[in-house]
């Protein structure tokens, strides 16, 4: 028989739970749900723009009767639970209903608090919390006049805002000093409450209400300074309160929330809590994201699945009032361990302000231009170094080398045709319906639906922040570590690890010993362990042909039609007359459609059916050529010039240079493609400075640059350092390689891995520690022993062959 | 590489040994109209579906078999081996052919299964 599992609570806490619950085991569970509300889930976070006007009640529904029929949930609305009877396992309900329990699950979320004071309970006194207070609210609006907010924070001044906008005269009245107290500092809510002004919004701020004064409904309320304001409605929205009043009762241990463990269980092991209504390491969350998190964990710890633990949220503030941008993250405030970075421009509206402490952020607000609001976030949350950076910080992540976009960041003012994401052609527009209609959440669940910034994702940024605009602010980046794919709970860097300390040398192995939770992987998990583990161990690991994809596995590039290209190596781009002509006889032979010239100084021969590659490459490998790994996350090209041979202004043997580091590093495997340059001269023809490893001769030596990349993001190298012989660049480059291998993410490029690392850590590995180095680049020469072995030729004498050919032809 | 006569298109044509496909692999059957790509799974089960992503026609018989899916190697979309049908949230389908095994034998039959627009 099914284990029966229990909900109390129809909310955005308690139902993701179950999605998340009936992903992994769908059948699991009989599941009956219990809400006081008599409507199914709902997007409570939306509720401003319901007020506002700009959205409907049925816009905002997530889950509807259907989708609890669908899945077999029994659903109570109305229904308000009285009691948990913890020995014999059942809850019942204040009309008498009751449920018997397995594993119960509460997210009551949290209570509006209500201020003490005379005349709270008179008509038209509300709070703002349900779509029933915003029918009153919607129903005040069109009888009456005047209203009064009391309270200056988030709910508060979205509530106002709605007020306002449906035709109310507002006046906030708040305790403080300033809006926000706890979202924003003086400087950004001054700033704030000088634009809702602008709009009409009025404000009695260090105020304190003494009475709400009135005969059936509310007619005024008075001030402790003795001023009296006439109002037909006063919303409270002085804060909320975890519930748990039904929790107390049933003698679940309760702070100032219901306290739960990692795996989101409470005192008693049978009964969880998720959501607002919970205390976490002392810590009570009123966000949505951290509610996710939360779900996610309690969902696989109900599945009996893995490992899963909760371990709290940082958390980010937007508020959600059209056309007004802040955000907050973190201490924003300080103490005398921090410095305040700060970015004014009154006159334009925008304010930033970064609290830092050692080098590190600690905080963030900003108004007006919140862009970068997730780089902030994610910067805080990984406790990067901005050593590099920290000068240009202020001016956002586009100044980090991006020279494409910058001012086109503003998502929130682009048109509906706008295209954002340019490699699958994806609008704006479309985006945003389909987060609406499609009650989308995540970046993965956007990608999956839309397949914006599913490619080359140089778009990702923007298409979060339109996610962050069209849900509402609490949308979150990402949760705190970023499992390597949907397979396994672990990161990249965790397993690593493990790969290393515990000698796993098999895929199966791996995922063995970390609980994979798909029996062989996925198309994602598994060309990234084959990396791991050829890179742990060259001389050891049986590459795992499977693992591959289609252009490692066929040593040629797919492409739309499913022909292929081939690109022979050319060393340091340099080719001879025989050469050309051995690749002209074979263009004609096999009658190769296109010839092309790359980037990276080679010669690309298209359109190459894929039984006729064998026999090409056997062609190519008698003239002398091998494998240009143009297909693979390899090395791809070292481009060079042509050097202090011709150049007038050539500094030194430059050409030969490139030669060699190509003949070194050839062959090579890494976490994603790599190309190198040298430059004969600081004129830098070969285009070094975007570069992963780009070589300037200068007339004392050469300098070393790491980290550019041409393509979608265009970033300059940062210059490593400067060296005298030749020899130094190899060990330099060989040790560079190395330790980008070593440490990399499978499918992050040197760039995004510098900018995660920082500079000063790449230098402190490979500049200043000159033993370290001298390992790395023996480490890389090891490997290379291995890996120097042209898989053309292997190919053109027959191993592999059933790639090439289909296995019988029906004629 | 073998070539096959077939007269009726009801008929079971042999494809070659079980060891001839890799396992986590695929095949390629060439016919005169379209290609069937022969999947193996980790646990040696065999589908065939036509070569064609219902999405941009990549050939899936290039793409990476996991548990009983396939991924295509041009968009990554997941198909399901047993079903053709695609992975939500993407839509669609391909033509999926019966296999059957006899010893160590695999063999297809060239009428496809009912139910996708491209059969």
């Amino acid at each position: 028989m099914k284990e029966k599992l229990v909900l109390v609570g129809n909310g955005m806490a308690g139902i993701r739970t179950l999605e998340e619950l009936l992903k992994l085991v769908p059948e699991a569970y009989e599941i009956t749900v219990f809400g006081e509300e008599p409507y199914p889930n709902y997007n409570r976070i939306m509720l401003s723009p319901v007020l506002a006007g700009e959205k409907t009640i049925d816009d905002i529904i997530l889950n509807d009767e259907q989708w609890y029929k669908d899945n077999g949930i029994t659903l109570h609305t109305g229904k308000k639970v009285a009691t948990i009877d913890r020995l014999n396992r059942k809850v019942i309900c204040a009309d008498g209903t009751i449920a018997e329990y397995d594993r119960l699950i509460l997210a009551t979320g949290s209570q509006p608090f209500v201020l003490p004071l005379p005349g709270n309970d008179l008509d038209g006194v509300i709070s703002f919390r349900d779509i029933s207070d915003v029918d009153k609210m919607l129903e005040a609006a069109q009888q009456y006049q005047h209203a009064v907010v009391i309270g200056g924070g988030l709910l508060g001044l979205e509530a106002a805002n709605g007020l306002m906008k449906q035709g109310m005269q507002v006046t906030v009245i708040h305790l403080m000093d300033r809006l926000m107290e706890k979202q924003l500092d003086v400087q950004a809510a001054s700033m704030l409450k000088a634009s809702l002004e602008e709009r009409g919004m009025q404000f009695l701020m260090g105020a304190e209400t003494e009475a709400i004064i009135g005969q059936e409904r509310v007619e005024k309320i008075r001030l402790k300074d003795g001023t009296e304001l006439y109002t037909d409605l006063v919303v409270m929205a002085v804060g909320i309160r975890p519930n748990i009043e039904l929790a107390k009762k049933a003698r679940i241990h309760c702070v100032r929330g219901i306290v739960v463990n990692d795996t989101l269980q409470t005192y008693d092991p049978r009964i969880y809590a998720v959501g607002e209504c919970v205390e976490h390491r002392g810590q009570t969350y009123g966000l949505v994201a951290p509610l996710f998190e939360m779900a996610k964990v309690c969902a696989n710890h109900l599945a009996q699945h893995g490992i899963g633990l909760y371990q709290g949220s940082v958390t980010s503030t937007k508020l959600k009032v059209t056309g007004i941008d802040l955000f907050s993250v973190g201490d924003f405030i300080g103490d005398d361990k921090t410095e305040e970075l700060v970015y004014k421009d009154e006159a334009s509206g925008v304010y930033r302000k970064l609290v830092v402490e050692n080098n590190r952020l600690r905080g963030a607000v900003m108004y007006g231009d919140t862009v970068d609001g997730a780089w902030y976030f994610d910067l805080l949350r990984d406790q990067t170094d901005i050593a590099d950076f920290r000068k240009s910080i202020l001016f956002g992540q586009a100044h980090l080398g991006d020279s494409g976009h910058g001012e086109e960041n503003r998502v929130a003012q682009l048109a509906d045709s706008a295209e954002i994401c340019g490699c699958n052609g994806v609008c704006k527009g479309e985006i945003v319906e389909a987060i609406t209609k499609k009650k989308l959440f995540t970046l993965e669940e956007v990608r999956a639906h839309t397949k914006a910034s599913s490619s080359c994702g140089s778009c990702t940024g923007l298409v979060e922040s339109l996610l962050a605009v069209t849900v509402g602010g609490d949308y979150s980046v990402a949760p705190h570590l970023k499992p390597m794919c949907g397979c396994t709970d672990f990161t990249h860097d965790e397993v690593r690890a493990t790969i290393r300390e515990q000698q796993l040398k098999s895929i199966p192995q791996v995922m063995q010993f970390l609980e994979w939770k798909t029996p062989n992987g996925c198309g994602k998990c598994r060309p990234g362990l084959n990396y791991y583990l050829l890179c742990a161990w060259p001389d050891e690991y049986h590459d795992d042909y499977q693992s591959r994809f289609i252009n490692e596995r066929a040593h040629a590039n797919i492409q739309k039609d499913g022909t292929y290209s081939v690109v022979p190596r050319m060393w340091g781009g340099e080719t001879t007359p025989a050469e050309l002509k051995a690749i002209a006889e074979i263009a004609e032979k096999y009658k190769v459609p296109t010839v092309h010239v790359t980037g990276g100084q080679r010669i690309d021969m298209l359109g190459i059916k894929k039984a006729d590659l064998p026999a090409i490459w056997g062609d190519l490998s008698k003239a002398g050529f091998v494998s240009g790994h143009a297909y693979g996350k390899a090395i791809r090209t070292v481009k060079t010039c042509v050097g202090k041979e011709w150049c007038r202004f050539g500094t030194q043997n430059s050409t030969q240079m490139g030669i060699e580091l190509e003949k070194m590093t050839w062959g090579s495997w890494t976490p994603h493609k790599f190309k190198l340059a040298v430059s004969g001269c600081p004129r830098n023809c070969a285009e070094a400075t975007i570069k992963d490893f780009g070589v300037v001769a200068v007339d004392s030596g050469w300098e070393l640059h790491v980290g550019g990349n041409g393509g979608v993001k265009v970033r300059a190298t940062d210059f490593l350092c400067h060296v005298k012989t030749p020899e130094e660049v190899k060990e330099y480059c060989a040790a560079f390689l190395q330790l980008y291998r070593e440490e990399a993410h499978y499918l992050e490029r040197t760039a995004p891995w510098i900018e995660r690392v920082g500079l000063s850590y790449v230098k402190s590995r490979i500049v200043e520690d000159e033993q370290n180095r001298r390992q790395l680049a023996e480490r890389f020469l090891f490997s290379q022993k291995y890996s120097q072995k042209d898989p053309w030729a292997e190919r053109a004498q027959g191993e592999d062959a059933h790639e090439f050919e289909p296995i019988v032809q029906i004629v | 590489m073998q070539s096959v006569r077939t007269e009726k298109a009801q008929a079971w044509v042999k494809v070659g040994a079980i060891d001839e496909i890799p396992r986590l692999g695929a095949r390629v059957v060439k016919t005169a109209e379209y290609d069937i790509a022969v999947f193996r799974t980790a646990d040696d089960r065999f589908f065939a579906m036509r070569d064609e992503c219902p999405h941009k026609q990549g050939p899936l018989s290039q793409g990476i078999v996991h548990g009983d899916k396939v991924s295509c190697p041009l968009h990554d979309w997941k198909i399901h081996l047993q079903t053709g049908i695609a992975v939500a949230p993407d839509e669609g389908c391909t033509a999926t052919f019966p296999v059957k095994l006899e010893g160590d034998q695999v063999y297809l039959s060239l009428t496809p299964n009912e139910g996708c627009p491209n059969q």
